[in-house]
């Protein structure tokens, strides 16, 4: 499986992350390069095999239903590049 | 009563799915200790793990999880002793972390069934596809500013239940009964308020259409997030006429989503994206799965209340009531532990029409719900059985229901206070009887000749003359001994 | 006496309880130490006046008798990737220009409750995502050990920065995190000891998601004592961090003394690499004969996954990435490159705000995680994970640690190997299995290589059996009694 062009913007498009049209093609290279080095996983034999996911051996620890933070938009909204009032604000969104 | 939307090529069917979003009743969010309560101040109940701050990590609040099996062993439904929470990763200004915390490959509910009552007395299973739990987004406001967009977070975090149907459902009626059910259910669990007009409960739509008598389906369109029942048949109707009239002309339906707008009667195509969603779901390594005991499920199912079907049946079974009056009584739970107080040691299928009748139509035209229905269930009860041990005439007991809908007041008290009371003493009611015949010779002529209908004059001129008070029965059968006899 | 910035831990602990100087004078030597060693740049912040006031609260401490433990009063340095209350935190990326939390991580308040002076926070790889730390926004580090005609050589990575801090007796210890062997390659790199526990020892809330199911944080120090006590104060149960395990922390300094007789110790055949210089195959059958000399047993094992552990750390970490890093959105906080639309700003921000290294592994992330290449790539590599784990599993069946080297290289000049990304992932290649499998791990400096940088070994253990890995260190830290010094030292050089 190898990325072309597309691939490559399409990949950008989701991760919104700008790539000049001009740098699809290194792009998709460069990215070609690593996922060519990867795909050696396809030699292991994994059938039958659980995928491994998070700290084995532990079990979930859940909360209680308790109130214990809020309150305090400051906190969040301290570092915020642009706001109105309590609200983020963002550029305008057309649904 | 099937729906058929005929066309010019035949007749045609809908086919809906539902994915409804229920707000789970926690004081905290599903991974942060910040509240969920509504109407708050902007940012106002956000933690730093809502913001999604650099670093922080979710925790799940065991609350929830209860909720939501609960729910499941309400629905009828499997509950998945292993489940795992994926992320769903997209962009978007009301999502801060970039992704929402769902499931996805094994959610925490499998398949379940739930009946619905339609309106002619018949009933339908439509089938639970799975529920699973996820975190809710913040909220964007579009209209605030010319150029800009404005984000609250106070929503972001908060636990809800995705409970998807199989496409069981064929017309908006149905799809509406199935919601009002849902919501009946979840409310008798106390899961979710249910309450749409804030946002507690909303519904995506999935529809298409297809030829009666045709197999499989064909392509359906989304409609996002609409927010009461009534809008949910609404869209229905109005999406389903869309594609048959795209269908009838050759054309082909775009597997879409689509939003709703009452206003201008229409579905409307989202804002379509350069490339389609692609969520990229992957386990969430921030947390592990979540794992159930028996005994964690066996506890819940113990806690779970008589549900609106059992209810039904034994309202039917047990107490003799119509099919049409469990259904309405089980409707919510107020309604139904109202009557079951009403009726308590008394006639039930009395109590059902004084509650059902009477008083659901004083509640309907007032627009109140039982919850704030000036009578008291205690009151009413205690007016049927002045009316049972004849203290006063059904008659009587109408009047008495207005002035303790208007006072709040006790029945016993206001029959007291106004003198109400049935005249019981024969001795008063023969006086009056006597009276009565004495002044009206021709009348009591047409009784002996054998006219019966005249006596029914004379009840009435007796009643007239006790306002009321006299027994009825007592009257009648003076009445008849003293002209007949 | 050696000049206080060249302490360590344990004799400032003794000095401090003796009265022959107080923490300001470690603080203040300290910042000396790091602003005469500027060139170095392992500093993105210096927190000359949070040291002050946490070295004169100190002093305050101890005058009562109430002093903490063994860290009260300690300078330490803090990476980049752990938020800091009030003050500036970086990951050092573009991206998160003038960040300052509201908040101090887990770990980072674990080390002020233990009355630790933090004077710093120290440059790394942007997001912890290199083994060099050329891919700072703040520019590289530079090693405080210099190449044999005095080149410029990195420190390794991530945590370049609190390596060379603690390698140029910048301050006793330091903190680092260690996704794929970001702790303990630039310890090798740097001739210092680092360790990384065992997954969900230390608490990852508060530090900037890399990996989440890969981050572990943990110690740099300069003997293995010292790392032994800066881990006993930064690990614990977090119930704010749901991979945090709930086990009791052992006494990991008294552990650390517990010696190696009968200790069965694993050399795993398969830790060699094509190119590998001799002096590190040399240093590693002389590590294996200092253990068995003090009553070890030597056992050959196989980890027979090994060659696949840092492709499939490929596919994991950049995924993992892909979705941590969506956050930096230019919508709360950090960078906001502005667009006529949302999507348009966010492509802005993340385009200029993230370096060439992030946008690589964002874009490899979000490649094999995206519709039809999931199972191919990102399962399969968990799967992989999986036979990792197994291995190491089967391993410890036979013996108690596992000793490797650490990396398959010496340090390097600055600017090397940037062109070939896959040439700089094979930094980590002996490192990144334990974080696959989770398993702590440290590198413990044991000798020089020809132009003599320093060479680290590799101890491996078994989950949360960090007291042995700890014995075996210092077995390892005794017999090579390594007292090489850096060119640049406490900022002189
Ligand atoms: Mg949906
Ligand atoms: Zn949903």
């Amino acid at each position: 499986m190898s990325l072309d062009k597309n691939d490559v913007r399409r990949v950008a498009f989701l991760a919104r992350i700008k790539v000049d049209e001009a740098d699809l093609e290194p792009v998709a290279q460069d990215l070609n390069n690593i996922i060519g080095w990867v795909e050696q996983l396809a030699e292991v034999d994994t059938d039958g095999v659980e995928p491994m996911t998070g700290a084995a051996g532990l079990t979930m620890a859940r909360r209680d239903d308790v109130v214990t933070d809020g309150g305090d938009p400051e906190k969040v909204l301290s570092n915020a590049p642009d706001r109105v009032g309590d609200f983020y604000a963002v550029p305008k969104v057309v649904e | 009563m099937s729906y058929i939307i005929q066309g010019d090529t035949g007749d045609w069917e809908v086919v809906v799915g539902l994915e409804v979003h229920a707000q789970v009743t926690s004081q905290a969010k599903l991974f942060s200790g910040s509240p969920t309560a509504f109407g708050a101040g902007p940012n106002s109940q956000v933690s730093l793990v809502d913001a999604a701050m650099p670093g922080m990590l979710p925790v799940i609040n065991g609350y929830c999880i209860e909720q939501a099996v609960k729910t499941g062993l309400g629905l009828n439904a499997q509950i998945n002793k292993f489940s795992v929470f994926e992320r769903k990763n997209y962009f978007y200004a009301d999502l801060p972390q970039g992704y929402q915390i769902s499931q996805y490959l094994h959610p925490v509910v499998g398949e379940g069934i739930v009946t619905v009552d339609l309106a002619d007395g018949t009933t339908r299973d439509i089938g639970i596809e799975r529920l699973h739990m996820e975190q809710d987004a913040g909220k964007s406001m579009h209209d605030q500013d010319p150029t800009r967009s404005f984000i609250d977070l106070n929503r972001s975090g908060v636990c809800l239940m995705e409970i998807v149907t199989k496409p069981d459902i064929r017309s908006p009626e149905e799809a509406g009964a199935f919601v009002r059910k849902l919501r009946s259910i979840l409310r008798y669990l106390g899961t979710c308020d249910g309450n749409m007009e804030q946002g507690s409960m909303r519904a995506d739509v999935n529809v298409s259409v297809r030829k009666v008598g045709e197999d499989g389906y064909r392509t359906r369109a989304e409609i996002k997030n609409v927010n009461s029942v009534r809008f949910i048949m609404q869209a229905i109707e109005i999406e389903a006429e869309r594609q048959v009239e795209i269908h009838e002309n050759g054309g082909e339906i775009v597997q879409e989503t689509r939003l709703m707008d009452p206003v201008k009667g229409e579905t409307r195509s989202m804002r379509a994206k350069e490339f389609a969603h692609d969520y990229r779901y992957f386990p969430d390594p921030d947390l592990l799965p979540l794992e159930l005991t028996d005994d964690f499920i066996d506890g819940l199912r113990k806690t779970l209340p008589e549900l609106p079907d059992a209810k039904k049946q034994r309202f039917m079974d047990d107490m003799g009531l119509s099919a049409k009056d469990a259904t309405t009584l089980v409707a919510d739970r107020e309604s139904a532990d109202y009557f079951e107080a009403v009726a308590e040691g008394r006639d039930a299928k009395k109590a059902a029409n004084w509650v059902t009748n009477d008083l659901f139509g004083a509640l309907n035209k007032a627009g109140l719900d039982i919850t704030d229905s000036p009578i008291s269930a205690a009151h009413l009860g205690k007016l049927l059985t002045l009316i049972d041990d004849g203290t006063i005439s059904g008659k009587i007991a109408k009047d008495v229901f207005d002035i303790m809908w208007e006072t709040s007041g006790d029945p016993e008290k206001i029959v007291e206070e106004k003198g109400l009371k049935q005249i019981t003493d024969t001795g008063a009611i023969e006086a009056a009887v006597d009276e009565i015949i004495a002044a009206s010779p021709e009348q009591a002529d047409e009784v002996r000749q054998g006219n019966d209908k005249a006596i029914g004059w004379f009840v009435g001129q007796v009643m007239k003359a006790t306002q009321g008070k006299a027994n009825p029965q007592q009257v009648n059968q003076l009445l008849r001994e003293k002209l007949k006899g | 006496m050696s000049k206080l910035n060249e302490l360590t831990i344990a004799q400032a602990q003794d000095g401090l309880a003796a009265g022959d100087f107080t923490a300001v004078d470690l603080a203040e030597a300290s910042l000396a130490a790091a602003k005469a060693a500027k060139d170095l740049n392992a500093f993105i912040t210096l927190t000359p006046e949070i040291a002050r006031a946490r070295a004169a609260a100190s002093d305050a401490r101890r005058a009562k008798g109430e002093a903490l433990g063994p860290l009260d009063g300690v300078p330490v340095a803090v990476k980049d990737l752990f938020c800091t209350e009030g003050v500036l935190s970086t990951a050092a990326s573009h991206i998160l220009d003038g960040f300052v939390p509201t908040y101090e991580s887990t770990v980072g308040r674990n080390l002020i409750d233990a009355g630790a002076v933090m004077i710093g926070k120290t440059n790394l790889d942007e997001f912890a995502m290199g083994s060099s730390n050329m891919t700072s926004y703040y520019g590289p580090v530079k090693n405080p050990w210099a190449g044999p005609a005095g080149e410029d050589l990195v420190p390794g990575g991530s945590s370049g920065g609190s390596a060379a801090a603690v390698a140029a007796r910048i301050c006793p210890g330091s903190l680092g995190t260690d996704t794929g062997g970001s702790i303990r390659q630039p310890a090798s790199l740097c001739g210092i000891v680092g360790m990384k526990p065992t997954y969900g020892r230390c608490s990852r809330w508060g530090i900037v998601a890399f990996a989440s199911s890969l981050d572990q944080a943990g110690p740099f120090a300069r003997t293995v004592e010292d790392a032994a006590i800066l881990l006993g104060a930064m690990a614990g149960h977090d119930p704010k961090d749901s991979t945090s395990a709930p086990h009791e922390v052992p006494d990991f300094r008294a552990a650390a003394q517990g010696g190696v007789k009968g200790l069965k110790v694993g050399i795993p055949r398969e830790y060699t690499m094509d190119g590998m210089p001799s002096e590190i195959q040399a240093l590693w059958d002389q590590g294996a004969a200092w253990l068995k000399d003090q009553g070890a047993e030597i056992k050959e094992v196989s980890l027979p996954h090994t060659k696949y552990a840092l492709p499939a750390y490929y596919i994991v970490a950049p995924a993992e990435a892909s979705s941590n890093l969506a956050r930096y959105d230019g919508v709360r906080y950090g960078l906001r490159v502005d667009g006529d639309t949302l999507d348009d700003m966010y492509a802005n921000t993340r385009g200029e705000g993230f370096g060439a290294e992030v946008r690589r592994r964002v874009l490899i992330g979000t490649y094999v995680l995206s519709a039809g290449y999931y199972d191919a790539y990102y399962v399969k590599a968990q799967k992989v994970r999986t036979r990792i784990l197994e291995d190491f599993t089967k391993a410890f069946e036979d013996v108690d640690v596992l000793l490797t080297p650490t990396a398959p290289n010496a340090a390097f000049p600055i600017g090397a190997k940037m062109d070939d990304p896959i040439a700089m992932y094979l930094n980590d290649v002996f490192t990144v299995p334990a974080n696959l499998a989770g398993l702590p791990g440290i590198s413990v400096p044991a000798g020089l290589d020809k132009d003599g940088l320093p060479l680290g070994l590799q101890l491996v253990g078994r989950p949360f059996d960090e007291e042995t890995v700890l014995r075996a260190a210092k077995a390892i830290e005794d017999a090579a009694g390594f007292d090489a010094l850096p060119k640049y030292l406490g900022g002189q050089g």
